[in-house]
């Protein structure tokens, strides 16, 4: 199949996929008990003819299939409603701040992860059964069992005084230049990162490892010794290089434990990104952000799984031909 | 089957068939015995899990003090030699008596939610691989919609939006993590139905339902019971995240929620270390057995991965 005509199949499909999600959000509104507007307007003085204005002012009132059609047309126009709290402002706009804080948490701390796993788990499949790979094998399965947002709870315990205590930059700072905001920054940056680096580590250091394994028990690496290559010459153009190709699809399947983790990360150090956001969501109860909230975090792993899948048929031509 | 006539020579013979069939599940189990106790790993794994479930069926029996008695006064007391062993909590309870029934509501959650989940799990599997085509195409459409969505802030939206209790989380943490287990099911369904055995039987007339019972169901089970013990782990975890997040039952005790007033009544600025450093090595200690457990069993059930 043409390159070309793969990549639009793959995008095709993502948006179809998005479509459904859209609709499910939709069910899932529509099937709580209770009645919304009742629920937004608790005053009992509220006249019942004032709420019947109110629901027809929101469109409650029409047909549920007309609902749907303004739903899905506001949603992918990128209208998601109105924040309860922080003042009634687009869901969009506030979302849309959050997220950029989102990524620079979660892509530094996903590369450093990506290295260092795939560094450490190529040490543990190679020792594979000594002492060596026990070790490494053991203690990244401690990482991975252990809570995230209680990795985080022992490092603000641990490290409290000596580093900021959570958020993004120093509360009414006045900075001088870029380069001294970019300071800031990255002081309050490196214990959120290093947590949830330690947490996606330990994952990435088990695929690997797993990879690897297989990818050494293949007929060519066993010609490659044949040939008279060295181990290390194996490892470095053989095997390594095989053993990542499904690190690509797995890091993008594993989205789902990244947004996990960056969520618990985020409401422990306070950072304000797209997780912190959920979590005061949650606290006040705050419907429209927490489903605007997911509606864009699942929006950003279906475009996360749509490069990996491109990036996988670039990598591995074995791919087009299916 | 009608039964065979008492002293018949059928009756011999399905004693028989299932005196050897004992045997040789009897011979496997040893075998799969020694490999775990070669497996230093899972031995570790089994041992923390049996010190677990033990201390969550006998602390009713032996723990007599009242979990939810407070008392203002003794706000983040220290631990003391004698009692209380793990100080006290921001509203003055035993952190010690929290802890010990907390095992019982993290254990509950985890069991029961992957069982849902694997049974939901298993089931589409099976059937989406076993009857191929539409079904097929259809459930692991289904399937691969799941996979994609991020499960924490699912899982937060539909648990805030059904309400903080117990049953709540159960079911929320067992619908939604259904879609390994149908992936790995379904490819070894698949495998599994081109073999010869199963066109043996389907040439001496077996049916679909007897074929599933009789030849898949029992090629499938030891796979799907490691995958189980893993999901488990899972389950605990998310239990764990969820009610950290305060989405559960704000009357039950169980580690995730001792984290959760651990961390809004500000343990960690207040030093007390011992309120918050338990619970959580108690997760972490607990999904490390189950994963080593599942690990070891996955490595002895799977034969994929015995030959390498």
């Amino acid at each position: 199949m043409e390159m070309r005509t793969y990549i639009l199949r793959r995008a095709v499909t993502a948006f179809a996929v998005f479509l459904v999600i859209l609709t499910i959000n939709f069910i899932i509104f529509h099937t709580i008990p209770g009645d919304p507007i009742r629920t937004l307007f608790q005053d009992p003085r509220i006249s019942p003819e004032d709420l019947a204005q109110l629901r027809h002012s929101f469109g409650l009132d029409k047909p549920l299939w007309e609902q749907y059609v303004i739903y899905m047309k506001n949603s992918l126009t990128g209208d998601m409603g109105r924040s309860f709290s922080y003042y009634g402002d687009p869901v969009g706009n506030i979302v849309k701040v959050r997220l950029i804080n989102t990524l620079i948490l979660v892509g530094s701390a996903s590369v450093l992860a990506l290295i260092m796993g795939v560094a450490i788990g190529t040490v543990a499949a190679w020792k594979r059964n000594t002492k060596t790979d026990f070790s490494l094998l053991g203690s990244s399965l401690f990482l991975y069992s252990m809570p995230t947002f209680w990795l985080g709870m022992l490092m603000l315990f641990a490290l409290s005084g000596s580093v900021p205590s959570g958020g993004m930059y120093t509360p009414g700072a006045d900075y001088a230049n870029v380069f001294d905001q970019f300071l800031d920054l990255m002081h309050h940056l490196v214990v959120p990162m290093t947590v949830l680096t330690l947490v996606l580590f330990g994952q990435y250091v088990m695929i690997m490892r797993s990879s690897l394994i297989d990818v050494l028990s293949e007929d060519f690496i066993v010609t490659a010794s044949a040939k008279g290559l060295t181990g290390k010459e194996i490892l470095r153009h053989h095997a390594v290089p095989n053993a990542m190709l499904p690190l690509v699809t797995i890091t993008a399947i594993n989205l789902s434990f990244v947004v996990g983790g960056a969520i618990q990360t985020e409401t422990v150090f306070s950072w304000p990104g797209v997780g912190r956001l959920m979590y005061d969501a949650l606290i006040t109860r705050d419907y429209p952000i927490l489903q605007g909230s997911f509606l864009v975090v699942t929006a950003v792993a279906l475009l996360a799984n749509l490069v990996a899948d491109v990036t996988y048929a670039f990598l591995d031509p074995r791919v087009k031909i299916r | 089957m009608t039964p065979p006539v008492e002293g018949s020579e059928a009756e011999f013979f399905q004693i028989n068939r299932r005196r050897d069939t004992m045997t040789r599940y009897w011979k496997r189990s040893q075998k799969s015995l020694r490999l775990l106790g070669g497996s230093g790993m899972g031995i570790a794994g089994l041992v923390i899990l049996i010190i677990f479930l033990g201390i969550a069926l006998l602390t009713p029996v032996f723990v007599h003090f009242d979990k939810n008695a407070f008392d203002p006064y003794a706000r983040f007391k220290p631990p003391v030699w004698g009692g209380p062993w793990l100080g006290t909590d921001e509203v003055g309870r035993d952190v010690l008596a929290e802890l010990l029934y907390g095992s019982r509501i993290s254990l509950l959650v985890g069991v029961t939610a992957s069982a849902i989940s694997v049974l939901i799990g298993g089931t589409i599997g099976v059937f989406s691989g076993y009857f191929g085509r539409l079904i097929e195409e259809g459930m692991m459409r289904f399937t691969d919609i799941f996979l994609v969505i991020p499960q924490l802030p699912f899982m937060m939206l539909i648990a805030a939006l059904a309400g903080p209790n117990l049953l709540n989380i159960i079911l929320v943490i067992g619908v939604l993590s259904w879609p390994s287990t149908a992936r790995l099911v379904r490819s070894q369904v698949i495998t599994l139905k081109e073999r010869t055995f199963i066109e043996r039987a389907r040439a001496i007339g077996a049916g679909d339902g007897h074929i599933i019972r009789r030849h898949i169901l029992p090629n499938v089970i030891p796979l799907m019971f490691a995958n189980t013990v893993l999901i488990i782990a899972i389950a605990i975890l998310t239990e764990s995240t969820l009610s950290f997040l305060g989405l559960s039952d704000p009357l039950v005790i169980s580690w995730g929620s001792m984290l959760h007033y651990a961390f809004t009544s500000l343990a960690m600025s207040n030093g007390a270390w011992w309120y918050f450093v338990p619970p959580g090595f108690c997760i972490a200690l607990v999904v490390l057995g189950f994963t080593f457990f599942g690990y070891a069993m996955d490595e002895i059930l799977n034969p994929k991965l015995r030959r390498r």
